[in-house]
């Protein structure tokens, strides 16, 4: 404790707290009032209506609604086959070797978004690999920029679990399938539903590739939003703006139940 | 007796049964980032370097990074970028040192809600700062009705600075996490001590807590530069005609003009800027090892 007296402290957070409620408090809170607001010219909106609601549950908006989950859920279940059967087998590498590949596995999350859409439309645009204009590339782009979050997560989770238990395992004759899939899967499984939940969420909010990449059959929900408030619909914009929030938030604490639920196992 | 051939043989001859080798599992999710990951960064390489079929040339790099267009992107990312990590950085050091130093009630809810930050798009900030600083934001509105103002006031957000506070907002909480869990690992008695002895609070910052936290500081800061250098959402909402950077001129070289040549060169530029920050954020990591800022 840094600040001794009561008023001291009191002062510091007669300080922090209304900063900290102007940071991030405001942003959030205006969005979510503005999803209700009839019209809003002055300090506060004019008229609260559920209209903006019932627009964004059909037509377009909805289907962004379900193609940004579906997209979500899809790339995060491949990333997290693709970053755990990575991170497992680089267990088996001899360390130098190790190091260069976990180097690799990681480059996809340094290189900026805009890039990675524009070299799969660059490379997927020609026969035999003619992905442009179908949902894949789309999911391609999610999956890429997601993989090295997964692979980071499922690998930190990794030097955290006793190798002994493995060992056990396979000295009590274990063969390596089993000693997988009833040992090391299991005691990773946290780490693993936390890594799904990290890549869902940065999926559900992409938009620098999804942006180059996307046919207008498979449109995001951060597309769709960027469109609106292009178009000045920003009430529409701030509605799902709203329920793209919450439907991260309600995936993400379900998951961490689970994962709560599956460490205490 | 043997031959050199023979004793050739023997030399090359399995020391161990026939095992597979290690690493074989590699092959799989390594063939998948090769596919979908490298062999595309390698083609925006060669589109840098002219048409496909024609001789590589340096007449697109010449063109583009000579061009107003280019430099002036550049210098907006850089600047952007530069002070929008300076300011992540202050307010993230005087954040958590108010959340771990004087600790309140509602300790428990501010981590819970950095976290909630770092999940959510980017773009949710721009959004909220265009109904609170906007031109008809309520902000303006509030201080033309009090105050008589013909034109809106505050009129910064279609600006740089607009760009620069909405990338503060977002990405402090990645200095946060870091710091936090640095200064976590501090002696609450080290502190105590030193403040028994007649330190005064700016004396201890100083010379215990900002030694502590400097490994954390290098490693947000980083981490910061290179995720303000890549942001994409953030400039695009706000949608300031003379705000433009790289990761911008890219989507609008590529989708809105169909130049790919030149969105290309631009490309590699930016990528080649993000390894560099990339590989400097690795350094810190490696060199001070310790919490990894939470994502990368």
């Amino acid at each position: 404790m840094l600040v001794w007296s009561r008023s001291g402290r009191l002062l510091v957070w007669a300080l922090v707290v209304p900063l900290m409620l102007v940071i991030y408090g405001l942003p959030m809170g205006v969005i979510v009032v503005a999803s209700f607001a009839r019209q809003w010219n002055g300090v506060l909106p004019s008229g609260f209506t559920l209209a903006h609601y019932a627009a964004s549950l059909e037509g377009d908006s909805l289907a962004s609604l379900t193609t940004s989950l579906a997209t979500g859920f899809i790339a995060s279940a491949v990333a997290l086959i693709s970053g755990t059967w990575a991170a497992l087998a680089l267990r088996e590498v001899p360390r130098q070797r190790a190091r260069l590949f976990d180097v690799l596995f990681f480059v996809p999350s340094a290189v900026p978004s805009v890039s990675v859409g524009l070299g799969l439309l660059v490379a997927f645009s020609h026969p035999p690999f003619l992905l442009n204009g179908t949902r894949w590339i789309v999911l391609a782009a999610h999956f890429v920029l997601i993989s090295a979050f997964t692979y980071g997560n499922v690998r930190a989770g990794l030097t955290r679990v006793p190798l002994a238990c493995e060992e056990v395992a396979s000295s009590l004759g274990a063969s390596p399938f089993y000693r997988l899939r009833r040992v090391t899967l299991p005691l990773l499984a946290p780490y693993l539903i936390s890594a799904f939940s990290l890549s869902f969420a940065l999926s559900m909010g992409e938009l620098g590739a999804t942006i180059m990449v996307y046919p207008p059959s498979w449109v995001t929900l951060p597309v769709h939003i960027f469109a609106l408030s292009d178009r000045g619909a920003v009430f529409d914009a701030a509605t799902l703006t709203t329920l793209l929030g919450l439907a991260t938030v309600i995936v993400l604490t379900a998951l961490s139940r689970l994962a709560s639920r599956a460490a205490v196992r | 007796m043997p031959t050199v051939a023979d004793i050739a043989a023997f030399c090359t001859l399995p020391r161990r049964p026939a095992q597979p080798p290690r690493g074989l599992w590699l092959i799989a999710p390594s063939l998948v980032l090769a596919v979908l990951f490298f062999y595309p960064l390698a083609l925006i390489l060669r589109a840098a370097f002219g048409e496909e079929g024609a001789p590589a040339s340096l007449a697109a790099f010449r063109e583009v990074l000579g061009s107003v267009l280019f430099l002036d992107g550049l210098e907006h990312t850089v600047v952007i970028a530069a002070l929008s990590t300076l300011g992540c950085l202050v307010l993230g050091f005087t954040l958590s040192m108010a959340i771990a130093f004087v600790p309140f009630a509602g300790v428990k809810f501010a981590g819970r809600l950095i976290d909630a930050i770092i999940s959510l798009p980017t773009f949710l900030v721009t959004l909220a700062f265009t109904f609170v600083y906007g031109s008809a934001g309520l902000l303006n509105a509030g201080l033309m009705r009090e105050f008589g103002f013909a034109l809106p006031p505050v009129d910064f957000l279609y600006s740089q600075w607009g760009v620069i506070l909405a990338e503060i907002t977002v990405y402090t909480p990645f200095v946060m996490r870091p710091l936090l869990a640095a200064f976590s690992t501090i002696e609450t008695a080290q502190i105590e001590v030193a403040s028994s002895l007649g330190a005064r609070p700016w004396r201890i910052v100083g010379h215990i807590i900002l030694p502590a936290a400097l490994p954390a500081l290098l490693a947000g800061g980083s981490l910061c530069l290179l995720l303000t250098v890549n942001e994409f959402g953030i400039v695009l909402f706000i949608g300031a005609k003379d705000v433009i950077t790289l990761p911008l001129l890219i989507y609008g070289k590529a989708i809105q003009e169909f130049d790919y040549t030149s969105a290309a060169v631009i490309a590699v530029v930016n990528v080649a800027l993000s390894l560099a920050l990339y590989a400097v954020y690795r350094g810190v990591l490696g060199r001070f090892g310790g919490a990894r800022a939470g994502l990368v």
